[in-house]
């Protein structure tokens, strides 16, 4: 790895505890940074002296800092998949959601939403409180499961095919989720539509120790095949020529973003934008090289997400904006301009 | 050290390959020629280990390739393509280290730094290190990709290097360091096999030509003996006229002007 990548990825951690810290301090009660101070203190038990009141405490420690913590594994989780599932497609407009992720997940949340006691009542029953999460989680592997079993064929999975595949199983699962739409209550009709515009809300401890193993696979698994997906550029027999094994590569890369994502979906609802635009901006500012893209789209990811948290939660409080329809609005002008600026490159 | 022993490949019930046999030893320069569709791609792939023959065995350096793992073959054969497009627009010079990723980790080593400076510099391709891939010219660019799989290879003695119509769509002068490269390389102990068109190339640069007809070999041996008026005239179907020159050994082949099947 060169030198100057780790500076950039230093820089990027920098960005995203600041992002952190601005998150803590703002939103409806309000804690200074002296007072985060003390209370950082007070909890690791280096002093007794406590220059706060409890219930900032109360909301720093119960509210905030979860939140913080979900959005930023949920933010570097849809990051660093992204990134990948860009690299293994060899194509920039590449997202989660391609291989059938999201409208697996939504297509379960909206089946729990829609038929709440009646089939999934016994996941209730269960699981309570996280059985839309995990039945979102169950669908989105489920789905991607089926888009890589119609692309495999004599063992190898075509990428192409892939993608068609995708095509197809988005489309489906997307009309029967319309369908049940279109049965639902208006009651379970506010419920689907907050649940597909995304939202930390949910944050809890509890929500945070669900998907950190399931992030952690991406985070730690994916860095590792950085080296096969700059090969995998040049094509794939090239890159085969070049000693990756590219059927291991397709295998694993779709499993650990299918873990990373179905998991955040799953507690986040959808999150429009982030997994396509965060490397982007990074490719476009640095390199191409998935040594530094893919831990930088992670911790970009969660640094937009953070402060995008912020915003919906701040903007038109006490009310709360769904977050993806926040990470659209910034993603969509920033997206058109990285398109306006490419085409300027080619200009020949 | 390749040992290819009789050879058969069958896509569907057409038979690309028929009984193809030949060797090719450390340090010579072998090319195949052949019309379009005599099966010269196929036989790269399969020594390319990227297709499996139905029958018959490829041995390379005494062991079957079936037997070599994707990583192992890597460490010491390299594949330059016909033509490469880049999904990302990677540096030059991370792109030639990119021939460097079997022999390392994380961290390139400054050995391999040292390889891939010194592979860029033969091909003649220092200049623009920093530019990006997609800023190049053809020619530029089939030039990376030589230092590429040059990196992959140039510090195993006895390496591989397959190249598939390296010199494809390039000008004379291109064309003709591609070649002289290849010929360094053999000469410097490598195996080196092409799959090429320009006969008078191969001619000129080759140890041995191998024509291909119809997934048969024609002919096999040392330039003088394989460039005749009957094998080029059975192998291409048209009708040349050889030209001798005293500097070089070869004859030179010169298309006629008349269509052979009016002949």
């Amino acid at each position: 790895m060169k030198s100057h990548y780790t500076f950039i990825l230093i820089a990027l951690g920098v960005l995203l505890i600041l992002a952190g810290i601005l998150s803590v301090c703002m939103g409806a009660v309000e804690i200074s940074l002296s007072e985060l101070r003390s209370i950082i203190v007070y909890q690791l038990g280096w002093s007794d002296q406590m220059h706060f009141s409890s219930q900032q405490e109360a909301v720093f420690m119960r509210i905030r800092l979860p939140r913080i913590v979900l959005g930023g594994l949920v933010g570097a989780a849809l990051g660093i998949s992204g990134a990948a599932l860009q690299g293994l497609f060899r194509n920039p407009l590449a997202e989660p959601g391609l291989i059938g992720i999201s409208s697996g997940a939504s297509l379960f949340a909206v089946l729990m939403i829609v038929m709440e006691s009646r089939f999934l009542g016994f996941m209730s029953s269960l699981f309570g409180y996280y059985a839309l999460g995990i039945a979102a989680f169950i669908g989105a592997c489920l789905t991607t499961f089926i888009v890589y079993r119609v692309a495999v064929g004599k063992g190898k999975a075509d990428i192409t095919t892939l993608l068609l595949a995708g095509i197809a199983i988005n489309a489906l699962a997307g009309s029967f989720t319309g369908l049940l739409t279109s049965i639902s209550t208006d009651d379970q009709l506010r419920n689907i539509t907050f649940w597909s515009l995304g939202s930390l809300g949910g944050a809890s401890w509890q929500t945070v120790w669900g998907v950190l193993p399931f992030v952690a696979f991406s985070l730690i698994g994916l860095p590792y095949f950085s080296k096969a997906l700059n090969g995998l550029a040049l094509g794939e027999s090239q890159a085969g020529h070049m000693g990756i094994r590219v059927q291991r590569l397709k295998r694993m890369v779709v499993i650990l973003a299918t873990l990373g994502v179905g998991a955040s979906v799953a507690v986040s609802g959808m999150i429009a934008f982030v997994g396509l635009v965060i490397p982007h901006i990074l490719r476009m500012a640095f390199t191409p090289d998935h040594r530094l893209i893919l831990p930088g789209s992670a911790l970009l990811g969660g640094s937009v997400l953070i402060l995008s948290d912020v915003i919906s939660r701040t903007l038109a409080a006490p009310a709360e904006l769904p977050i993806g329809i926040v990470t659209a609005i910034i993603g969509s002008p920033v997206f058109i301009y990285i398109i306006l600026k490419e085409r300027k490159k080619r200009v020949f | 050290m390749i040992e290819v022993e009789n050879i058969v490949y069958n896509a569907g019930n057409k038979r690309l390959l028929d009984g193809v046999s030949f060797l090719a030893k450390p340090g010579e320069f072998l090319t195949i020629i052949g019309a379009n569709g005599a099966g010269k791609s196929t036989l790269l792939k399969l020594l390319c280990k990227e297709i499996q023959a139905s029958s018959g065995s490829i041995r390379i350096r005494n062991q079957a390739i079936s037997r070599y793992t994707t990583e192992a073959l890597a460490q010491f054969r390299s594949v330059l393509a016909q033509q490469t497009t880049l999904s990302m627009s990677f540096q030059v010079e991370e792109l030639v280290m990119m021939g460097r990723y079997p022999h390392f980790e994380n961290r390139p080593s400054e050995k391999d730094r040292a390889i891939v400076e010194q592979a860029m510099q033969e091909t003649g391709i220092t200049e623009f290190k920093n530019r990006t891939y997609q800023t190049l010219s053809g020619g530029e660019q089939q030039r990376v990709q030589l230092a590429r799989a040059l990196a992959q290879i140039y510090d195993q003695p006895g390496g591989i290097l397959f190249l598939d119509e390296p010199t494809n769509g390039l000008d004379m002068l291109y064309q003709q360091q591609i070649m002289q490269l290849s010929r360094d390389l053999a000469d410097r102990g490598f195996c080196v096999i092409s799959v090429l068109h320009d006969i008078n190339f191969a001619a000129r640069y080759a140890d041995k030509v191998l024509i291909l007809k119809q997934g048969k070999i024609i002919s096999f041996g040392a330039p003088q003996q394989v460039i005749t008026c009957e094998n080029i005239h059975a192998a291409f179907n048209i009708r040349v006229r050889l030209l001798q020159d005293e500097e070089f050994q070869c004859p030179l082949v010169v298309p006629t002007m008349e269509l052979s099947n009016k002949i």
